[in-house]
């Protein structure tokens, strides 16, 4: 009855309420946030999961990409020998080169942080040079200097009597100067984390080291490495990713060769994909990194999580 | 004050307007017959864009098209990227040069040029079985043989160092102006060169990598041998006698070329030879037009020349573009129109000169051109690249296997990985294995 006797006034009303809410609303600043944040949340969107979602889309597809073949492309490729060579490949190449990476950009930077605040500028911007370059500019570079004839590196090392190398006609060496040159430019970026994550790690912590007798191991093993657990993680999983990821630097150096031996996911994907015209089974090889690496993100930062809580 | 159209007046209105349109003059402004995009191959000849380009312009004019065009290189596969990627949004130029396999990759998309392609075969004569293979599906033309771009990759010698270390005049084999007298050419006798100018110094540069140079090279070699790992009928026929020859011959050359071969890819032999440390390389004369820019005296000693013969006959690596119509241009008529100005005999003629003799025309009436005689120096290097007494069969690695299944196996390199993998020690029945199970592989539809 109350309801029927406002009734004449309901609409101005409920547009006095709407105004007013939605000014309320503006006022908030969850929402000037998520206003500020919305042309990225698009920008990802587009580029990001309408692509992952497209992808998937087309791994489901024949290879004439006209009729719906559901996982038929996946449990094709688990049926091929080269698959299988290059899930090893792509397993060997980024988890030797993160390993190298995290150990040379550790060492790095200790090696920086020791050196005295005056110099210490140069030498950081010094050993970021690699990581600025473009990949596919300073991996020419790197062509030429294992160019299968006219070697620089050879060169070099005939004046000491050895070899030549044959650092992209074999498959180790091959396997070797792709994951070299990957370590060469991921590593500044291990060692500027590290920096940082080493310049946060309070002195006192150190001193209390010291006056209980703990040597320069011990002040590593139990001091700085549990400070820095939690960059060296994050910092892991994202160069483990990206190094699966990685395109240009064996697409460049060797294209996959010698006989297959260096390919990895994306290499072999655009294989398959662009070269071959074979675009499904090109994106079902790219999506196999997928679950690898999620299963790796899981475990390292569930572990992240359960420290920070702890904490 | 409100004026109101009544239907009456409405209708006499559209009636008289259309009638006024309809009667008037028809202006025929400087682009009436539409716009026409392309996206051509960007040829590393410098200028061979800017001929291309006023033989497009020459037409567009004369048709009243606005034309655009984009070369576009194949530089890390940008051409094989813009097709599929124009192919995936069903939007992009109306023409596109595609290499090779790519007609038949994507004949769903591509529109049939019979209309055209008959009459230019009357004209310039009939065009090789490879152009067939690549350009055609079933009695559906996908394209027109490009003059840009498309090539033979047969040997390049060095004319001193044969002579010198195997005893073979190059020149004497294949005299320009003149019939070769190549009977002699024969793949046992290569073998022997092969030996000879490796024990000398001078190895011969065939690479054994995964690129076109190093497939194209063994494609050619397998056929000479009759050595087809799929037939036509897409049956799989790696374990034969022919297959098991053709490797076994691969194995006793590569014990003569250098040892980086399977890590060469298609700049590898260029360099070999500009550099002065081979004796022959299989290419088209792009290595020999370098060597003339930058090492003229290993220039002046550089002729190309004819296949050597294996027991199924002469067999020339050929890697034809092909200009095609997307189904969904908006201007298939112009287009054609623009194809059929390019494949003139005129227009063939002015583009084989622009690009120094290195594009080739496909068709049997164009391979006498006056370019090939008198390039140099030396003087008649390129009259036979286009083998114009047609003494060699005209192949493309992987055929006779239907397309789709031959483009897997020729970008995939199966041919040179069975070569490579015989060769490091692996027994030949397990080599054929393997090869067996990749093509069962690339049945898939």
């Amino acid at each position: 009855m109350v309801d029927v006797a406002i009734q004449p006034n309901r609409a101005t009303r409920t547009g006095t309420r709407r105004r007013t809410s939605l000014r309320n609303a503006l006022k908030r600043k969850s929402t000037a946030a998520f206003l500020m944040t919305l042309p990225l949340i698009i920008l990802v969107a587009v580029l990001v999961i309408y692509p992952a979602f497209y992808s998937l889309h087309l791994a489901m597809l024949n290879k004439s990409m006209q009729r719906y073949v559901g996982l038929s492309n996946f449990t094709f490729l688990f049926t091929r020998e080269t698959f299988w060579l290059v899930v090893k490949q792509s397993c060997i190449f980024a988890i030797t080169a993160v390993i190298f990476k995290a150990l040379i950009g550790f060492i790095v930077a200790h090696f920086v942080h020791n050196i005295p605040a005056k110099g210490q500028r140069k030498w950081r911007g010094m050993l970021l040079v690699p990581w600025v370059i473009p990949p596919a500019m300073s991996t020419l570079g790197w062509l030429w200097l294992f160019d299968p004839s006219y070697s620089a590196f050879n060169y070099t090392l005939s004046f000491f009597g050895i070899g030549p190398i044959p650092w992209t006609g074999d498959a180790n060496w091959a396997r070797f100067s792709v994951i070299l040159v990957n370590v060469w430019y991921g590593m500044p970026f291990f060692m500027i984390m590290y920096l940082a994550s080493l310049k946060s790690v309070p002195d006192q912590l150190y001193e209390a080291a010291a006056i209980d007798g703990a040597n320069w191991w011990q002040r590593i093993w139990y001091v700085t490495l549990p400070m820095m657990r939690n960059i060296i993680a994050i910092t892991t999983l994202f160069s483990l990713i990206v190094t699966f990821a990685n395109f240009d630097i064996v697409r460049i150096l060797t294209a996959g060769g010698p006989i297959d031996k260096t390919h990895i996911f994306a290499t072999w994907a655009f294989k398959l994909g662009i070269e071959s015209s074979d675009i499904p089974l090109g994106a079902s090889v790219s999506l196999f990194m997928v679950p690898i690496l999620a299963v790796a993100a899981i475990f390292i930062l569930r572990d992240v999580n359960k420290r920070g809580n702890e904490s | 004050m409100s004026k109101t159209l009544s239907r009456r007046q409405f209708v006499a209105a559209t009636a008289a307007g259309s009638a006024v349109l309809i009667s008037s003059p028809y202006i025929r402004t400087a682009y009436a017959a539409g716009k026409l995009t392309m996206g051509f191959w960007d040829h590393w000849v410098p200028g061979a864009n800017n001929t291309c380009t006023a033989l497009v312009n020459e037409w567009a004019e004369k048709e009243k098209v606005e034309v655009s065009i984009d070369y576009i290189t194949s530089q890390g596969n940008k051409n094989l990227l813009t097709i599929a990627a124009e192919a995936q949004a069903k939007s992009g130029h109306d023409i596109l040069a595609m290499p090779t396999w790519w007609p038949h990759a994507y004949a769903d998309n591509i529109e049939p040029v019979n209309d055209i392609m008959e009459p230019l075969i009357k004209l310039n004569g009939d065009v090789n079985n490879t152009v067939k293979y690549l350009g055609k599906q079933g009695d559906k033309w996908l394209a027109v043989p490009a003059t840009v771009g498309s090539q033979i990759k047969g040997p390049c010698s060095r004319i001193d160092l044969m002579k010198k270390l195997a005893n073979i005049d190059v020149q004497a084999m294949y005299p320009a102006g003149s019939e070769p007298k190549a009977d002699e050419w024969t793949n046992e006798n290569f073998l022997k060169a092969a030996e000879a100018c490796h024990k000398g110094g001078f190895p011969f540069g065939i690479g054994l990598g995964e690129t076109t140079d190093s497939v194209d090279t063994a494609g050619a070699f397998f056929q000479s041998f009759g050595a087809d790992l799929v037939d036509a009928k897409g049956n799989v026929t790696v374990k034969t006698d022919a297959v098991r020859q053709a490797l076994d011959f691969y194995k006793r050359l590569m014990a003569f070329l250098p040892p980086d071969v399977t890590a060469w890819d298609d700049a590898s032999n260029n360099k070999w030879l500009v550099s002065g440390r081979g004796a022959l390389i299989m290419n088209p004369p792009s290595a020999w037009a370098v060597a003339k820019r930058d090492a003229p005296q290993i220039a002046e000693q550089c002729w190309t020349h004819g296949m050597p013969k294996g027991p199924k006959g002469r067999f020339a690596p050929f890697l034809p573009f092909l200009w095609t119509i997307w189904s969904f241009s908006k201007n298939k008529a112009a287009a054609k129109s623009l194809l059929v100005h390019l494949s003139q005999p005129d227009s063939v003629a002015k583009l084989v000169q622009a690009s120094g003799g290195y594009d080739l025309p496909s068709f049997a009436n164009l391979t006498k051109l006056k370019t090939w005689a008198e390039e140099g120096p030396p003087k008649g290097t390129l009259f036979s690249y286009p083998d114009p007494y047609h003494l060699q069969t005209l192949s493309i690695a992987a055929s006779p296997a239907p397309p789709k299944i031959a483009q897997q196996i020729y970008a995939q390199a199966t041919i040179t990985k069975m070569c490579v993998r015989h060769f490091q020690g692996e027994p030949m029945e397990k080599t054929l294995s393997w090869a067996e199970s990749e093509c069962e592989g690339f049945m898939r539809s």
